[in-house]
Order: C-alpha cells, then sequence, then structure tokens
C-alpha cells in the first residue's frame, strides 16, 4: 500500500460512546444504600464521641430512645455506637477480601485461559481441590490452626473464593479466548500479556463487575457467621455478627440490640443484591 | 393418504387440500431500548388454494416474523398490532389462547430453519412427529406412527421404519429437516410455512431436500408459505413471491415475471446479486518466479499427537497448493472439509503435522512464537464473522491503530492520517473511527475487519468465508471491494468459502476439498457447470462435479432438469488409505477404488485431480 | 446404559476421590504442618529445648512430614482417627454419638426442602414473569442475602419467644414422644429450610427458564402444545441434570447451615463438635470433622454428575 501523503479528514471529536443506562428505582434504592454503609465505615467513627462506646450507666438491652437512639446492648453501651463502629470491620474486611479473591482469581483464570494446556490443567485442578471444601468449613479449619484476626479473616475469607472466582472468570475468559479478534491479535504477535489486558480482560468486566458484588455478599455474610460462632472477630472490636452474638442474651427479650445489627447485615446484602440485579444488560432470569 | 382425520375433529379447512389465506393490513411492533417500533408495516397478501407463496428478502425484512404471524404467534418482545389473518374462515389473530393452540400443528404447520435446535434431544424422533397427531387427537398413536413411516418413506429418509426410534443427534442434517417436514404434514395441514429450511445445509444436501418438499407440498395440494433470502431456491419452489424490504412489500407477482422481469428497483438489486459476475483479477501472475505462497505435502489436525506425529483429530492430509503474487485462489468444500483448518495452518494458528509452508520460497516457522515480525505482517487473515473478529470493546479507530503501530511503528498525526486512509480505501466515512463495533452493520464490520488486514500491508490475506455471514447485496459489495483492493493494491488471496458462485466470482482458480482432501484444482474458466458440461472432454471429480451440479440456478426448471441422483449406499470393506469420497461416488470402480489409494494426475490446461477415474468423463456414469 | 456412559461415571467417580485425596493434604497441611508445632503448644511456657525434644520424638514430629501425612491419611481411612487433644477421647467414638443427630437433622430438612423448592421452582419457571413468580424470586433473594443466623434468631423470636409455641432448644431425650419430638425439631429444621430452598429454588427456576427459551420449545408451541406439556414432557427431562446439580449444591450449603444452626439450638450434633473442638483447637477432632464434610460434600457433588451424565441422552443413546 503506497503511504498517503493525503491530508487526514478531520476525526469527530466526539465519539458516539454509548450513553450511561439509567438505572431502574430498585437499583438506586440498593446503590444509596451501599453507599450510605460505605460512608459510615469510612466517616462515621469521627463523628462520635469518645466516649460514645463505653459501657455506660444506662439500661442493659435498653429499648430504643433519644439518649440512645437504637438502645444499648448488654453492658450497657449505645448500640448505635456499637453499629458504626462494627461497620468498619463488616465493610472493611469484606471489601478487602472481595477485591484480593476477585483480583487473584481473575488473574489466575487468565493465565489458564491463555495459557492453556500444562498451566490450565494444574490450575483448574487446584481450585476443583480447594472448591470442594465447603466455604465455612475451611474458615473454621484456618482459625482452628491459626487463630483469629483481622488479617486472617481477610486473608482466608479470600482464599475461600478465590477459586469460586476462577471458575467462573475462566469460564468466560475460555469464550473469549476462541473468539476470532484474539485469533487475529495472536496471528498479529501479540504477547500473552497483552492479549489477557487488552483483549480478554474488558470483554469479561461487566460479568466480572456482578460476580464481585455476589461475592460481596457472600463474605458480609462469612464473616458475619464466623463472628457469631464466637470465631470471628474477637472482642473487644465487635462487627455486625460478634454484636448479634454478644447480645443474644436479649434476644428472649426481644431486645433492638440483637435485631438492629442483624438487620444492618440484611440490608447491606440485600441492597448489593438489588443492585446488581437492576444492572443493565441482565436481562429476565 | 388416504387416512380422513376421525369425525371428532375440530371443524377446520378440509383435511389434504389447500385453504386460501388472506393477509390484510399485517403491523407488528417490536419492543427496543427506545419503545415500540413497527417492524412490519401492514401487508396485505392472498394465497389461492394449493399455492406456494414465497417471502423473499434479506435479514430484517421482516419474513420471518409475517410468517409466524399467520400462526397468530409473535417472538418474544414482538407484538401483532393490527390487521388481519384469515385462514379459510378463519379469523387467526381473533383466537383465543386455547384455539390458537387448536390451529396451531393442526390447520397451520412450521418448518423451522434449524431442525437441530427445534427437536427435543432427549426424546425420540418418533415421539416428536406423531405429538401433533396427538396433541390434536386426530387418530392413535398406532396410526399415527404408521402414517409417520408412510412420510418418511414418500420424503426418501432412509430406513423409514427403524429411523424413529432414533434420537436426533443420532441423523444428520438434511435427515433432520426432512423428519420435521414429517412432523408437520403428519396433521394434514391446510397450510404449512417454510421457514428457510435448507439455509443451514450443504448445498449437496440441500438439493435432495428441496426435492422431496417440493414433491410432498406439491402432491398434497397444501397450502405453503416459503421463506426464505435465496432466490435461486425460490425460482424452483414458488408459484409466486413477495419481496419484502423493511417490513413493507416491494413486489408481488408470480415468479416468472419476478425472476425474469422485475418492477422494482430493489427486486432488480437482489436480482443482480444472486447472479455474481466474474470480478476482474489483476494482471496474470508470472508463472516462472517464485509463488508467494506454496504449502506442501500439508498434514494437520487438533488433539494430542500419536505416536506417528499425527494429531489424534486429523483433518487436513497431503495438501499442495501454490499461491502466485497478485493471484487469488479460492477453496471450496462443504462444512467439515477442513477448508478454515487450512487457513488456520499458515496464519500459523495451527501447527502442521507433516508438510511445509512457503513464503516466497523461504519456509516459515509452524508456530506463531517462531515467526518473525515481518513474516507475521506479509499475511493477514480476515475472518467469517466479523462480530466475532472485532473486539467489541475496542474502537474501530484502536482496532485499526494497533497493527499500524506495531509494525510500522506510526504515531500522532501519522497514525491517524494512515487510519483516515485506510476508512477511506474501504469506503466507509471517516466518522466511524470512533465508534465501537456494536454501532455498525454487518456490512461496515466486515470493511472494518478488512481493512485492520490491509493496515499491515500484508502480501497475501486470507479470507475465510468473508461474505458468509452477509447478506447477498451487502456481500456483493464487499466482494467488489476486495476485486478492487486486490488490483490496486497487488493484493493475493486465498480464498475461503462453500459457496461456489462466490468463489468463481473472485478467484483465478479453484481447488476442492472433500474430507481434508484436495480432490480437484481447476482454472476458473472450467469451474461452471455449463463450461463442465461443454467441454465434455475435461475430466472432473465426481465430488467436484455433484457440488457443482447442487449449486442451484436462478432460473425455473432447474430442479426438474437436474436428474434425482439415486441414493448411494455405502461402500463395503475398503483399504486404508483408498479414496475419501468412496461412499457417496456414483462413479466408483469396485476392486480399485476401495483397495487403492487414488492417483494424482495433471490436467490438460491447467489443474490436478485426484481420482482413479480420471480418464473418464464423469459428468455422466 | 452403554460402555461410554459407565466409562464417564468411573471417570467420575476416581475424580472424586482424587479430589478427596487432595483435600486430605490441603486439611493435613493447614492443621498439621504450617501452625507451628503441636508440642511447642501443649509444654507452653514450660518449654524447655529438651523437653521439647523428647515431646516431639513422642508425638513423632520429627519424623518426615510425607510420613506423618502417610499415617495420619491411614489412621482416617481405617477409622482411627485417634483421640481428642482436650478429652483424651476416641475421636471415632465422639463422631459416632453425634453423627445421627446431624443426619436426623439433615434428612428431615432435605425432605421437606427438596420437593418444596423443585416445586416452587418449576411453577415460578411454568409462570415467568408473573405476580407469583416475582414474588417467589424476592423472597428467595431476600432470604439469601441474610444470615442463616438471623433466620434462626428470628424464629426463635417470633415462635418460641413471643407465640410461646415450640421450644427454643432442640434436643430431647432419646425416648420423646412423637408431637414432643416434632416440636422441638420445628424450629432448626424451619431455619434450615430457608437457607436452601431459597438456593434451590432459583438455581432450578433458572435451570428450567434456560430449557424453556430454547428452541424447541418454540416448535412445541407452534405444534399446538399446553404450557404444561411443554414444561413437564419436554423441558424437564433435559433440565435433570442441572436440576440435580441444583439440589447437590444446595444441600451442600446445608453442611454450611447446619453449622450455626446446632450452635444456636445447642444441637449435639457433628457441627457443633467441631464448632467446639475449634474453640479448643482440638486438632485431631477438627480434622476428622472436616475430611466428613468434605466427603459428603464430593459425595453429594458426584452423584449430581452422575446424575447429569445418565440423563444425557447424546451419552445414553449413542
Amino acid at each position: 500500500m503506497p503511504a498517503s501523503s493525503a491530508p487526514a479528514p478531520a476525526l469527530p471529536a466526539e465519539p458516539p460512546r454509548r450513553r450511561l443506562p439509567r438505572l431502574p428505582l430498585p437499583g438506586l434504592l440498593g446503590l444509596a444504600v451501599i453507599l450510605f454503609w460505605l460512608a459510615t465505615a469510612l466517616f462515621g467513627p469521627w463523628l462520635l464521641s469518645p466516649e460514645a462506646n463505653a459501657p455506660g450507666a444506662d439500661e442493659v438491652f435498653g429499648r430504643l430512645g433519644a439518649a440512645h437512639p437504637l438502645g444499648t446492648d448488654y453492658l450497657g453501651r449505645d448500640i448505635l455506637a456499637r453499629l458504626v463502629l462494627g461497620a468498619g470491620y463488616t465493610v472493611g474486611v469484606a471489601i478487602v477480601a472481595t477485591l484480593l479473591a476477585s483480583a487473584g482469581g481473575t488473574a489466575l483464570a487468565l493465565l489458564a485461559a491463555v495459557r492453556g494446556g500444562w498451566a490450565d490443567g494444574t490450575l483448574s485442578r487446584l481450585m476443583d481441590t480447594l472448591i470442594s471444601i465447603p466455604s465455612k468449613l475451611f474458615a473454621l479449619i484456618m482459625v482452628a490452626a491459626f487463630g483469629s484476626s483481622v488479617t486472617l479473616l481477610a486473608l482466608t475469607a479470600a482464599l475461600i473464593y478465590v477459586p469460586g472466582v476462577f471458575r467462573i472468570a475462566r469460564s468466560l475468559a475460555v469464550n473469549i479466548n476462541a473468539m476470532d479478534y484474539v485469533a487475529v491479535a495472536r496471528s498479529r504477535g501479540e504477547g500473552e500479556l497483552y492479549i489477557m489486558r487488552h483483549e480478554i480482560l474488558p470483554n469479561m468486566l461487566g460479568p466480572m463487575l456482578a460476580d464481585l458484588g455476589l461475592r460481596f455478599v457472600y463474605v458480609v455474610l462469612l464473616l458475619a457467621g464466623l463472628s457469631f460462632l464466637g470465631l470471628g472477630v474477637q472482642p473487644p472490636e465487635a462487627d455486625w455478627g460478634s454484636l448479634v452474638r454478644e447480645n443474644l442474651g436479649g434476644l428472649p427479650e426481644g431486645a433492638p440490640a440483637v435485631i438492629v445489627p442483624a438487620l444492618a447485615i440484611a440490608s447491606l446484602t440485600i441492597a448489593v443484591n438489588l443492585l446488581i440485579d437492576n444492572l443493565p444488560g441482565r436481562g429476565e432470569r | 393418504m388416504s387416512a380422513a382425520p376421525p369425525s371428532s375433529a375440530p371443524a377446520q379447512a378440509a383435511p389434504g387440500q389447500g385453504a386460501a389465506v388472506a393477509v390484510r393490513g399485517l403491523r407488528i411492533a417490536a419492543k427496543g431500548a427506545s419503545g415500540e417500533h413497527t417492524i412490519v408495516h401492514g401487508l396485505d397478501f392472498d394465497i389461492a388454494p394449493g399455492e406456494v407463496l414465497a417471502l423473499i428478502g434479506e435479514s430484517g425484512s421482516g419474513k420471518t416474523t409475517t410468517a409466524l404471524a399467520l400462526m397468530g404467534y409473535a417472538r418474544q418482545g414482538c407484538r401483532i398490532v393490527g390487521g388481519s389473518v384469515r385462514i379459510g374462515d378463519i379469523d387467526v389473530l381473533g383466537l383465543d389462547a386455547a384455539a390458537q393452540r387448536r390451529l396451531r400443528g393442526r390447520t397451520v404447520a412450521y418448518i423451522a430453519q434449524s431442525a437441530a435446535a427445534s427437536f427435543n434431544p432427549s426424546r425420540t424422533l418418533m415421539d416428536q412427529v406423531v405429538e401433533p397427531a396427538l396433541i390434536h387427537r386426530l387418530m392413535s398413536r398406532d396410526e399415527a406412527e404408521r402414517r409417520a413411516v408412510a412420510l418418511f418413506r414418500e420424503l426418501a429418509l432412509p430406513r423409514p421404519d427403524s429411523i424413529g426410534q432414533r434420537y436426533p443427534h443420532q441423523v444428520s442434517g438434511g435427515q433432520l429437516q426432512r423428519l420435521m417436514a414429517a412432523m408437520a404434514l403428519i396433521s394434514d395441514p391446510a397450510l404449512v410455512i417454510l421457514d428457510e429450511p435448507t439455509t443451514a445445509l450443504d448445498v449437496t444436501t440441500q438439493i435432495e431436500v428441496l426435492r422431496a418438499f417440493r414433491r410432498v407440498v406439491r402432491e398434497r395440494g397444501t397450502s405453503a408459505v416459503y421463506v426464505t433470502h435465496d432466490l435461486a431456491v425460490v425460482a424452483q419452489m414458488a408459484d409466486r413471491i413477495l419481496v419484502l424490504r423493511h417490513g413493507a412489500a416491494r413486489e408481488l407477482g408470480d415468479t416468472r415475471q419476478i425472476i425474469e422481469a422485475p418492477a422494482d428497483d430493489y427486486t432488480r438489486s437482489l436480482l443482480a446479486a444472486a447472479h455474481p459476475a466474474p470480478r476482474a483479477g489483476g494482471p496474470a501472475a508470472d508463472a516462472t518466479a517464485t509463488p508467494l505462497l506454496s504449502v506442501r505435502g500439508l498434514a494437520a489436525g487438533y488433539g494430542p499427537r500419536g505416536a506417528d506425529g499425527m494429531p489424534a483429530v486429523p483433518i487436513l492430509a497431503d495438501i499442495d497448493l501454490t499461491v502466485r503474487r497478485g493471484q487469488a485462489i479460492g477453496v471450496i468444500g462443504e462444512s467439515g472439509s477442513g477448508k478454515t483448518t487450512l487457513a488456520r495452518v499458515v496464519a500459523g494458528l495451527v501447527a502442521p503435522a507433516r508438510g511445509e509452508v512457503l513464503l516466497d520460497g523461504a519456509l516459515l516457522p509452524p508456530t506463531l512464537a517462531r515467526r518473525s515480525k515481518d513474516q507475521l505482517r506479509r499475511i493477514q487473515i480476515v475472518f467469517q464473522i466479523a462480530d466475532t473478529a472485532l473486539n467489541p470493546a475496542h474502537t474501530v479507530e484502536r482496532i485499526l491503530a494497533r497493527p499500524l503501530q506495531l509494525y510500522h511503528g506510526l504515531s500522532g498525526a501519522a497514525l491517524q492520517a494512515r487510519i483516515a486512509r485506510l476508512l477511506d480505501l474501504v469506503q466507509l466515512p471517516s466518522a466511524v473511527a470512533g465508534r465501537l463495533p456494536g454501532g455498525l452493520s454487518g456490512g461496515q464490520k466486515q470493511r472494518i475487519n478488512l481493512a485492520r488486514a490491509l493496515a499491515a500491508e500484508p502480501d497475501l490475506i486470507l479470507a475465510d468465508e468473508v461474505t458468509s455471514a452477509l447478506d447477498t447485496v451487502v456481500g456483493a459489495a464487499v466482494l467488489d471491494l476486495m476485486a478492487e483492493l486486490r488490483r490496486e493494491l497487488g493484493l493475493s488471496y486465498l480464498f475461503i468459502s462453500h459457496d461456489l458462485n462466490t468463489v468463481r466470482a473472485v478467484c483465478d482458480e479453484v481447488v476442492v476439498l472433500y474430507a481434508g482432501r484436495k480432490v480437484e484444482s481447476v482454472p476458473r474458466e472450467r469451474a461452471g457447470v455449463a463450461e463442465g458440461m461443454a467441454t465434455g472432454s475435461a475430466a472432473r471429480h465426481p465430488y467436484f462435479d455433484l457440488l457443482a451440479r447442487s449449486v442451484p440456478e436462478l432460473r425455473l426448471g432447474w430442479l426438474d432438469e437436474t436428474a434425482a441422483r439415486e441414493a448411494q449406499q455405502p461402500a463395503g470393506a475398503r483399504a486404508a488409505g483408498c479414496c475419501v469420497f468412496l461412499d457417496r461416488c456414483p462413479v466408483r470402480l469396485a476392486g480399485v477404488c476401495d483397495s487403492l489409494p487414488p492417483p494424482r494426475r495433471s490436467l490438460p490446461g491447467g489443474g490436478e485431480i485426484l481420482c482413479h477415474r480420471a480418464e473418464v468423463p464423469a459428468a455422466r456414469a | 446404559m452403554n460402555a461410554l456412559v459407565l466409562r464417564l461415571i468411573a471417570a467420575r467417580i476416581g475424580l472424586a476421590l482424587v479430589s478427596l485425596l487432595l483435600v486430605s493434604a490441603v486439611v493435613f497441611a493447614i492443621t498439621a504442618l504450617l501452625p507451628g508445632d503441636a508440642a511447642e503448644e501443649k509444654l507452653g511456657l514450660e518449654a524447655t529445648a529438651e523437653t521439647l525434644a523428647a515431646l516431639r520424638h513422642e508425638m513423632g514430629l520429627d519424623r518426615p512430614a510425607l510420613l506423618r501425612y502417610g499415617d495420619w491419611l491411614a489412621g482416617m481411612a481405617g477409622g482411627d482417627p485417634g483421640r481428642s487433644v482436650v478429652s483424651g477421647a476416641l475421636v471415632g467414638q465422639l463422631i459416632a454419638s453425634r453423627l445421627p443427630n446431624s443426619l436426623l437433622l439433615a434428612g428431615l430438612t432435605a425432605a421437606i426442602s427438596v420437593p418444596l423448592a423443585l416445586g416452587l421452582g418449576i411453577a415460578a419457571a411454568m409462570w415467568r414473569g408473573s405476580r407469583f413468580d416475582r414474588a417467589v424470586s424476592m423472597g428467595a433473594v431476600a432470604v439469601v442475602s441474610v444470615p442463616e443466623f438471623l433466620i434462626a434468631t428470628l424464629a426463635v423470636l417470633l415462635f418460641a419467644v413471643q407465640l410461646r409455641w415450640l421450644p427454643a432448644l432442640a434436643y430431647t431425650g432419646p425416648d420423646a414422644e412423637l408431637a414432643e419430638l416434632a416440636r422441638a425439631y420445628a424450629l432448626p429444621v424451619f431455619s434450615l429450610c430457608c437457607v436452601i430452598i431459597s438456593q434451590m429454588l432459583r438455581m432450578t427456576r433458572a435451570a428450567v427458564v434456560d430449557q424453556l427459551r430454547a428452541p424447541y420449545i418454540e416448535m412445541l408451541r407452534l405444534k399446538g402444545a399446553s404450557p404444561l406439556r411443554m414444561v413437564l414432557r419436554h423441558a424437564l427431562p433435559n433440565a435433570l441434570g442441572p436440576i440435580a446439580n441444583a439440589v447437590a449444591l444446595s444441600l451442600s450449603y446445608l453442611l454450611g447451615g447446619v453449622i450455626i444452626v446446632e450452635t444456636i439450638f445447642n444441637y449435639p450434633g457433628v457441627a457443633k463438635l467441631m464448632v467446639d473442638g475449634v474453640t479448643q483447637r482440638d486438632m485431631p477432632l477438627v480434622q476428622t470433622c472436616a475430611m466428613l464434610f468434605c466427603a459428603a460434600y464430593l459425595l453429594l457433588v458426584t452423584v449430581a454428575d452422575v446424575l447429569g451424565i445418565v440423563s444425557n441422552p447424546k451419552l445414553r443413546h449413542r
């Protein structure tokens, strides 16, 4: 082809990209609740007075009231304060674990799909093994072996959900890897890294983000469950699961101290589900 | 068919006799991102009892939507919003759900394009063929089965007595399509709708299915609607033709009038695209120079290699091929013949098990990793389905920029200028540069696909079924473009297709693959049907002969003139390495073809053939 | 049943056994190799170099890891996983005394939840988009998103505390009357059912909907088939594999749910035993319970896969 010396016709300035589709109402609601809890976890602790978390002289298992909007716990502490402090653990640990699991699982899946053969076989076998240990059980084994700490909880939750992410990401990546545009890129002489990052990854981002949300829900539930068993975040610190556990004594009285943190967990997880189910491009299922 | 339905059947049009159909002001709407929009705009047409009406059009013309509306059915997301459909004295659109169920499969029957997907994989064929008769309580199961077997026989299905016991995955596509016809006809419907019933089939199978369909429809006197995009097929099947475009009627007339004296411009453009004119090639290739590409003794396949170095699933064996500079070589074969694998081996995507590939006389390394950047640049591959060949996450600009950066180190203004020039070269407005592939039409995508290959400034383009997924008119324009580029840029093509007409239109030489063997190669001049017959002395491989004579011709009466073939019984015992076409060959020689590998001979006037009977004119044995 | 199907089934079972072996290696690695030294732990602050070495030798901790793993595996396989570090009782006996309780709980839950979930899931798929479908699907999402302990505590709050219909603790003596037994089990079984029904229902619905979108269903509609015929005679047989998978996977959630529910209701099952073991870091007990749960999981998944193979017409009829 002769080199062109003709002046280039001006390219239009605005590329007509797809505009952001609007979220239906339930999706917006979910998004709002998620943002609310994120903000609580990030900024809530600054807004509390230092003595908010101290055992009070107030009534144990108090009802909702002006002094304690959400009642008091088994030591007479303010539930609102406990909830705000717990948000950091419940939301924070879950986010870290989910991001680790998603990033790790996706990276391994890309490697397995693009490299194929031996690497794929080994990785898939390993992940199949890990996936056949039920999640709560895996967590119990880890806690039994290493004792419980926030770091261990985050790493354990990440490790538990890597195989699940890997499975989904690998099946997506294998399908995309079989596309002709990947064959074109290969035959152009592109390296594996380019193919993973530029050809495959952008096209699996949508489903992987939805999966990220679901994993987050699983992680929140897993950590809450562990804390509920007394094997998660250890006292005096408490995430929402521990709050339910330590106030279980108030259950016969129907104390808000038990119900409120449990409802907080439910509101977070339901909100994430609402958001994912209403994301654009997810058809009727 | 003598059996009359029991008197308990609902009062419908008389059995075994076509019904009159009247469609008035039919409007159908589809839900889109921005609310409902009309996709069929007030159609009016009639079908006389026993008449076959063809609905012809390209994708998006609303032909299938219209045909389904005759059963009162609209697919998910679509809605019949107005008009009336009368079959006999039934007002189809006025029926309630239960009455619609009584209509469907009884008064009107449907034959779908993809038989493989339209059968339930987990029930026997007989179960499904007799189902309409049982649903509508027309006869007992025994009677229905007897009737089904009679239909199987009429439709020339092999082993009519036992084929019903098989499952859908156990029979071939052509057989499934005929079984679906049996399923439709078992209830003696007054109207049959055939929706692209042969489009998914190889041409050599298509001709037999067409023949069977036409016979049963004619003999029964059933009214029929034949939906297709293929004018040559329609010319054989229909009494009248309705040409549709964007959901509106363009022309309605007798088949002869539409084919021979079309009144509408759009009809004329369809006809022109269906008659592919030979595109002029470049200057004659220099036969003495080192060929651009030569393939020698190539064998390839998939799966792990065995002890002899051959892969577990061998696809290609003993392929020789030469492409000279400026030449276009067509590779033709049915699905599974190995033509795509050939392109992938040349491109380096599949390593050959044996043999070698030379570029300009220099040996090409078998795998991509060992080929140099320049070797990679000089061979570019263009895939069949532009949808999967363009990364949906990259803009057109980015798609075209990558090879320019990688091979030519372009950047900045020079890069932009070259992208604009490439778009110009494939006749696209420069405004598409910022678009994602999802926002382009099929033809535009295929042009981008081509432009990306051109960006590398290659010597050889491997074109794998580049027009097969396109509408005829759009595909013809892409072929024109490719011919023009070849002349202007001195490109060479290895042009792979299942469509003999396409290959003949653009290639200097046609290579015929069958079951992974190159059974024949002929210069373009001798690749036509008429040409082959006229030069009766020229030998022709029996498979190529069968293929050439199976391609429907765009004239009335072609199907009648083409003699029906005797169904070939598979040959018995055979020696390893014998002819691969043995089972289907009408002129095989016992004791020769089943025991010795066929010899490869050069033909006078150019070309080669792989056949024992090369000396026998294979036209009609 | 043909040779190919048998071969595939044999391969699947072989794969499950290999997985179980690999799982045992992972469990052993985490519990016995990584976290330092059981001898150190036992001696605590009193450890000196000599006593430590002596105890290590006595406990066999100075032998190569592979040998120790071999012994451990042989013990597991032979039904003698050793003694509890805490109580000194035989782990095998501890588990044997609790296993029937857990099996009863799981069995009751499965017997109630499987038919209910399949029925609801299939019905929701049949009338997909209807008000019934939306109600069922939303209920399922809500329950899936809620921690098991919330359901259990809410159930206790409602039925035991507010209404006083049912006792809050589950376990009754061995010779309780049937009515008493039913009352005692109602809450734990109810809580477990909630957890797994919603999972199973969603997956079943998805499997059937998937089939109902297939072109052969459109063909059936055009043959004049009734909706009931489409679902029962055509879609269901093809959805059998995915549904078996849904049931198996959901029942494996039972394994997780049982851990929480047994703890809340103070139910003397294997899961409660394991949680106690974890709290007291009783490794032999934890290891054995873990292997038991993993084996149960693999068994469920393998059975589902085998059903999937057997119900695949392309494999069954070659």
